[in-house]
């Protein structure tokens, strides 16, 4: 029973940044922009945050930093793909070896340092959970909802309402990149406790697999995380405990991954992808 | 001010736009240069010395070799929408391969080619894992190649601290040093491995062949101008991007092999073994525009600033994740760029219409 507890809280633990990155994700994807930056927006959002907390010793200011610096990573990717017209995936790409580098870059002077506060743990897992069941609610019941999810359907019929579909988009991806910084802060302030090069370690790429996993549900992300969650639990616990090889079980995550972009894709799950995702829209174009 | 379009964009227009793009991209550069208390214009200097001693300018070549296979390959793979990110993982493959055949194949006058063959097949395999989930269940390959990047550094790290360890290495984690047969001729007083810079020069030759002047080629165009007109005209969606996928991931491999057989004569740490390759090839592809041929300058012009990354890493003790910066800010200007490519700026009012 409390061998059962502690896995639960483990995976709890390392579930939490996965969902909150995966939300902000399913978000700016339901608008129709895909954004693989999410990794370089989890970078800089945990560097800002432990430098934040090193100098200023509060954690709310802390959590704001990380917040405001990932937002505006994701605004350089807005601006690339919205009114330039950027090629979304590309574009996000660029923005994962740009935040990571810049995060590796300016963080070297506060590596080896341990973190001067004491952050809890729960604020974060309760917000994770908190924004799961209001992005749910939005999605489905609210005008918003309704709108964000047409931008990303039928960007044309947005437009003829009357409603800017660049605005909608754009604040989509700023939303996205606040949830990653979220995601950041809560590594270097709680997870790890401190700020090291590559501290996401593939982490955000997991959370963009899981959007087509779930089928874009912000539901189902909460369950899916877990599921990752109890995974790393596992993948801890078993080294030394069997014979397999720990260097293996290490790629254990990502081996999981593919096959579950298989198996989404084998049930079809991309026929739940917002229609117009991945494509700029331009008026008049069809 | 407003965009109009251009109805055919000339070579000119691209090249202009694509040089004030870079220029852009070194200003922006310079700005992150100056935020970490590095003088921009000292940083440059430090970054174009390389092309000024016999010293820098081999390490731009050496830096070249790996960049020119595996871009020269990603020209194809993106022709034909194949966004394979996967370089990195492929070229670890590669290196596993050659390895494999150095280390446990007696050694004899057959040992570097079956080495080559043996790493291009590996890596050619890696890439087809992912063009395989692409076609068979339309996964994104983005996300696949990314991920098998991430398996493939789990697998050099297990095989040289597992079955590869080597037996006298005492404390350090690698493989046993090569044969003699399993390594390749350097230029003296060089890294540059002389005999994979001509066969990469050979591959790219072979790869514009390839795209303009044969079925495979034109069905690749195809496909990649036009997925679904390429459908109804008959060719072979699938078979034309698991071919491109497979040479792709060769090439990738086969760059892999040149690694560990020109420089270091073992299989050792995936960071060490590569230096990001997999992702600087990525812009050296785009900055080509999906001609092999133009991998020959774009290759060595990425060459120089990975040769540069470890020239700042000495003189500005600069960490290197400085080269990821400039390759992030790079990809972004001239993905950016191409709106100015397709669009002409105009001031001033829109013209009036008329009506009649």
């Amino acid at each position: 029973m409390n061998e059962i507890s502690s896995a639960l809280l483990q995976a709890v633990s390392f579930g939490t940044p996965i969902l909150l990155a995966c939300l902000g994700a399913t978000v700016n994807e339901r608008a129709g922009v895909s954004n693989l930056g999410v990794e370089g927006m989890i970078a800089v959002g945990a560097l800002a945050a432990f430098a934040t907390a090193n100098s200023t010793g509060n954690p709310w200011l802390a959590v704001g930093a990380a917040i405001a610096a990932a937002t505006a990573l994701a605004c350089v990717h807005a601006v690339a793909t919205i009114p330039m017209r950027a090629n979304q995936f590309v574009s996000g790409l660029a923005l994962t070896l740009l935040g990571t580098g810049l995060a590796g870059l300016l963080g070297k002077s506060y590596e080896g340092f341990p973190l001067a506060i004491h952050v809890p743990e729960w604020p974060f897992v309760a917000l994770a959970g908190l924004l799961t069941l209001l992005l749910a609610f939005v999605f489905s019941f609210t005008r918003p909802g309704l709108i964000l999810r047409s931008t990303g359907e039928n960007p044309a019929a947005v437009d003829a309402l009357g409603i800017s579909v660049p605005l909608v988009r754009f604040v989509a991806v700023l939303i996205g990149g606040a949830f990653s910084g979220l995601a950041g802060a809560f590594l270097s302030l709680v997870y790890r406790p401190s700020w090291m090069d590559n501290i996401s370690g593939g982490l955000g790429w997991l959370a963009v697999a899981l959007v087509i996993f779930v089928a874009w549900s912000p539901l189902r992300a909460a369950a899916g995380a877990l599921f990752f969650g109890v995974l790393y639990y596992l993948q801890f616990r078993l080294q030394g405990a069997t014979r397999f090889p720990t260097e293996l079980l290490a790629a254990l995550p990502y081996l999981l991954v593919l096959v579950a972009l298989g198996v989404a894709g084998a049930r079809q799950a991309a026929g739940h992808a917002p229609a117009a995702l991945g494509r700029p829209y331009l008026r008049g174009e069809r | 001010m407003r965009l109009s379009p251009v109805s055919s964009p000339g070579p000119w227009r691209r090249l202009l736009v694509t040089v004030i793009a870079l220029l852009v991209a070194a200003l922006i550069c310079a700005g992150v240069f100056a935020l970490y208390g590095v003088a921009p214009l000292e940083a440059y200097r430090s970054m174009l010395g390389t092309l000024g001693d016999p010293v820098g300018l081999s390490e731009v070549v050496r830096r070249s070799i790996p960049l020119l296979l595996i871009g020269g390959g990603l020209t194809l793979a993106y022709r034909a929408q194949f966004v394979n990110i996967g370089g990195e993982g492929q070229l670890l493959l590669g290196a596993v391969g050659g390895s494999g055949v150095a280390l446990f194949v007696p050694p004899g006058p057959w040992t570097l080619p079956l080495m080559f063959l043996c790493g291009t097949l590996l890596g050619g395999l890696w890439a087809l894992i992912a063009v395989w989930l692409k076609v068979r269940y339309r996964v994104n390959e983005i996300l696949t190649t990314l991920m098998l990047n991430y398996v493939a550094s789990s697998l050099v790290v297990y095989l040289i601290n597992g079955p590869w360890k080597g037996r006298n290495v005492q404390g350090y984690v690698y493989s046993d040093l090569f044969p003699g047969a399993a390594t390749l001729a350097l230029l003296p007083g060089t890294q540059v491995h002389q005999a994979t810079l001509v066969l990469g020069v050979l591959v790219v030759t072979g790869l514009q062949f390839v795209l303009t002047r044969s079925v495979f080629g034109y069905q690749l165009r195809v496909v990649g101008e036009n997925r679904a007109a390429a459908e109804y005209a008959g060719i072979p969606v699938g078979r034309v991007m698991t071919l491109a996928a497979l040479i792709t991931g060769g090439a990738a491999g086969l760059a892999g092999v040149g690694e560990v057989a020109g420089i270091h004569h073992r299989l050792l740490e995936p960071g060490e073994l590569s230096l990001g390759y997999g992702f600087t090839a990525v812009i050296v592809a785009w900055l080509a525009r999906g001609n092999p041929l133009l991998v020959l300058l774009t290759a060595p012009l990425l060459g120089v600033i990975l040769a540069g990354g470890d020239v700042l890493k000495i003189d500005q003790n600069m960490p290197f994740r400085i080269v990821d910066v400039f390759s992030g800010v790079m990809l972004l200007c001239l993905i950016v760029s191409e709106l100015f490519v397709q669009n002409r700026v105009r001031f001033g009012p829109w013209p009036r219409r008329s009506y009649e």
